[in-house]
């Protein structure tokens, strides 16, 4: 009786824990704006790189195809990839006289 | 009294440098740009530089004189003149909008353009021409527009670069756009244009030899080995940023005539040797 009683425990507490971890469609749309929001200040700048538009098309992808870890994974790394070429363009606006041929 | 002085003279010390950094002078670029490359190639003839890869690798050379007794370009070439030479609808042609005919003009190209403020490049006078005739745009990086600057090219071949840079502060604004441009660090592998066509010049990049940016324009159109194809300056432009994985810019934007005015500028005087094979 006591043994059952703990694999219960332990399944309910492992089912819980999974579904702690799993992401959610809302948490997919939030990191999706916040990669796609960086991307467009990349825009504005005139410095997108292309591996961020791939990441965005791959977590788009796994969203539709309802795996939204996946999903969140891929607009974390594109928020991320777009907030470094955002830094890129912030540093090479002045850094780039320093390579001109004098 | 003294000490304001001291302190006057040493604000404008700290500001002299920034000041002078941010001051366009095109003829100072010009030549240190010039000196730069004969100093470091000094047994590259002036006006090989032209020939990009070629004048870097005495192999690759060889190749390319056999190469050239068939043309890659040829069909290019041919399809061009006949572009060129037949009328658009309403019986005009292209020769109608270009001084001279259009015949030997490439190394006027890009013009700056003091009515609307822009950098013309040969490309885009040639779209011009089409709108003022009626005729829909040709696409800036595929076969009919490498063919008409193709064969425009070949008319030019031997006359010397002779861009200028009118007296006009949004010119001069033009020209520092597209120096930045190609001096400025893109893409997540975090390349300037300059990374490999200076700093990198006659280094190999995997198979290829990189080009000096000393003349490198003037072989466009190019055919290419690795495109199967021709060329235009849009696609090479849109490539090389493709290829530091940044995402490029639309064909003919304004900072990529803006880059290809810069580096013709620093071309003036070299012949033009377009269209150009390389592989």
């Amino acid at each position: 009786m006591r043994i059952r009683a703990c694999i219960g425990l332990a399944i309910f507490f492992s089912a819980a824990a999974l579904a702690a971890a799993a992401a959610s469609a809302d948490d997919f749309k939030t990191a999706f704006a916040k990669a796609t929001a960086a991307e467009a200040a990349a825009g504005v700048l005139k410095n997108q790189w292309t591996t961020t538009a791939a990441e965005l098309k791959a977590a788009q992808k796994a969203a539709e195809a309802g795996n939204f870890d996946e999903a969140v994974k891929h607009a974390e790394a594109a928020e991320a990839l777009a907030n470094a070429s955002i830094a890129q363009a912030k540093e090479q606006a002045a850094e780039w006289q320093h390579a001109v041929i004098r | 009294m003294r000490r304001a002085v001291l302190l006057l003279a040493a604000m404008m010390g700290l500001a002299g440098p920034a000041l002078a950094a941010d001051t366009v002078n095109p003829k100072a670029d010009f030549k240190a740009f010039r000196d730069y490359f004969t100093q470091r190639f000094p047994n590259v003839p002036l006006n090989d530089f032209v020939n990009g890869p070629y004048s870097m690798d005495a192999d690759l050379r060889k190749q390319w004189v056999e190469i050239d007794a068939f043309p890659p370009y040829q069909f290019a070439l041919d399809k061009g003149k006949q572009m060129f030479e037949t009328p658009f609808k309403n019986g005009k042609t292209y020769g109608d909008c270009f001084a001279n005919k259009g015949i030997g003009v490439r190394q006027n190209y890009p013009y700056f353009d003091t009515k609307s403020g822009e950098v013309i490049t040969l490309d885009v006078a040639l779209n011009q021409c089409r709108a003022a005739n009626g005729e829909a745009p040709l696409d800036y990086t595929k076969d009919d527009m490498a063919a008409l600057t193709a064969y425009m090219a070949y008319t030019s071949r031997g006359k010397p670069f002779d861009i200028k840079i009118p007296d006009d502060p949004r010119a001069l604004a033009a020209y520092r756009k597209g120096e930045e441009y190609f001096y400025t660090r893109r893409g997540q592998l975090n390349f300037s244009c300059a990374s490999c066509h200076v700093q990198s010049a006659g280094d190999h990049i995997r198979t290829e030899v990189l080009a000096p940016a000393l003349g490198i324009v003037a072989a466009l159109p190019i055919y290419r080995s690795e495109w199967g194809g021709m060329g235009t300056t849009s696609r090479r432009l849109v490539t090389c940023n493709s290829q530091v994985r940044g995402v490029p810019l639309k064909p003919e934007d304004e900072l990529y005539r803006d880059v290809e005015f810069y580096l013709s500028y620093m071309s003036n005087g070299l012949p033009i040797s377009g269209p150009g094979a390389r592989p």
